[in-house]
């Protein structure tokens, strides 16, 4: 079974999101900022992280671009999932090695064709 | 809504556009109509059909089959279909192409213009040979009002979200207040025209590929057996013509080779009576 880490500091956002990404098949777990996530990723990489920008202690570029550099840090695929809808903050996620990019709010469906066109279904 | 209404505007769809209308999604027609009837200035959408039967206004009839004809959206819907597209049916054309002859497509029943403009962004990315060769993309649908949205190029974040890919986002669109604006460039490889598949439409001229998809399968038998035979006659002797995967359309014209995944080929060696 394919794993997805989701990381948000709302824990209603996490609940929502990991409905949705189990719906489509994959294991979930969670965590609440980036230094979470970048603790769980030592431990197990997943296939997918969906990343929130804002959070408290690490932010989520700021998580991407430690786990980029961290050993085997280059495999899991990163959908960013945020309130930041300009074009700099995309590019900048991009430019940081994201593969796709959720513009809150979403729905289940966008959360699919995402996850789709980031090639992880 | 009551039976003799749901009668009455299931009628006026099949006159109007050959639609069949699911008598029994109730909740679906009412959300359809809802808007419609909130827009025309109605204070429900009795009110509004009351004054379709006693009026007869054309406008308002039409907004009505528009309201029910409407159709899913989203960017490069069966992406494969696109990926196809471009790598192989566009080429192919292009080849067998008389030089100064641009590949002609027609997105029918284009609603607020998704496909087409994702027809557009496939061909910018098509090799060489077809660029070479120039591509038409024109946008066909029943609605004015979705014409104009789909000639504006501008789509909500939830629109721009249901299959675009974002890096085709960040280098096609540019954040105008609330909403995502197209390119002109892009814009402008689409024509828009008005168009009603239940009448005749050869005044188009014909194409090399059309893609109707999600529209016959919600066609009344006989209304799509004409809109058929109308597809058939648009397109050239050799030409594509694309539904949905999974659409169920019934019997094909004898004038196709059915295909994989919805793409049927016109037969090229049928002559055609002028």
């Amino acid at each position: 079974m394919k794993t997805c880490l989701v990381v948000d500091d709302s824990r209603v956002i996490r609940k929502v999101a990991r409905r949705i990404i189990e719906d489509m098949g994959f294991e979930v777990s969670e965590a609440g900022d980036g230094a979470e996530a970048l603790a769980w990723c030592r431990t197990s990489m997943p296939d997918a992280v969906l990343l929130d920008w804002n959070m408290p202690v690490m932010d989520g570029i700021e998580f991407l671009r430690q786990l980029r550099s961290a050993p085997g840090g280059e495999r899991p695929t990163v959908v960013f999932c945020t309130v930041e809808n300009d074009l700099a903050h995309i590019r900048e996620a991009l430019d940081c090695g994201a593969a796709e990019y959720i513009m809150k709010p979403f729905d289940s469906d966008i959360v699919q064709s995402k996850f789709a066109l980031a090639g992880l279904l | 809504m009551k039976p003799d209404e749901i009668e009455f505007v299931a009628e006026i769809a099949r006159v109007g556009a050959g639609l069949n209308v699911d008598r029994e999604k109730i909740y679906l027609l009412e959300s359809r109509l809802a808007p419609v009837a909130r827009r025309e200035g109605f204070g429900s959408i009795r009110e509004m059909l009351l004054s379709v039967r006693q009026r007869r206004e054309e406008k308002l009839i039409w907004a009505v089959v528009e309201a029910l004809a409407q159709g899913e959206a989203a960017f490069f819907r069966e992406p494969r279909l696109f990926e196809r597209l471009r790598e192989e049916i566009l080429p192919a054309l292009a080849l067998r192409r008389p030089e100064g002859q641009a590949i002609r497509i027609f997105s029918a029943g284009c609603g607020s213009g998704q496909e087409a403009y994702s027809l557009a962004l496939s061909v910018e990315d098509a090799g060489a040979g077809v660029l070479a060769c120039g591509v038409e993309i024109m946008g066909g649908d029943l609605s004015e009002r979705a014409l104009e949205k789909a000639q504006s190029g501008l789509y909500t974040q939830f629109e721009v979200q249901r299959g675009l890919p974002i890096r085709l986002l960040v280098r096609h669109f540019e954040k105008r207040d609330e909403l995502w604006a197209l390119s002109p460039r892009i814009r402008s490889m689409v024509v828009w025209k008005r168009v009603n598949l239940n009448l005749d439409f050869r005044g188009l001229g014909r194409f090399d590929v059309i893609l109707c998809r999600g529209v016959l399968g919600n066609m009344e038998p006989a209304a799509r057996t004409r809109a058929l035979e109308r597809l058939s006659a648009a397109l050239q002797p050799g030409g594509y013509l694309v539904l949905g995967a999974d659409e169920a359309v019934g019997e094909m014209p004898d004038t196709f080779q059915p295909g994989e995944g919805g793409v049927h080929r016109r037969k090229p060696d049928v002559r055609v009576a002028a």
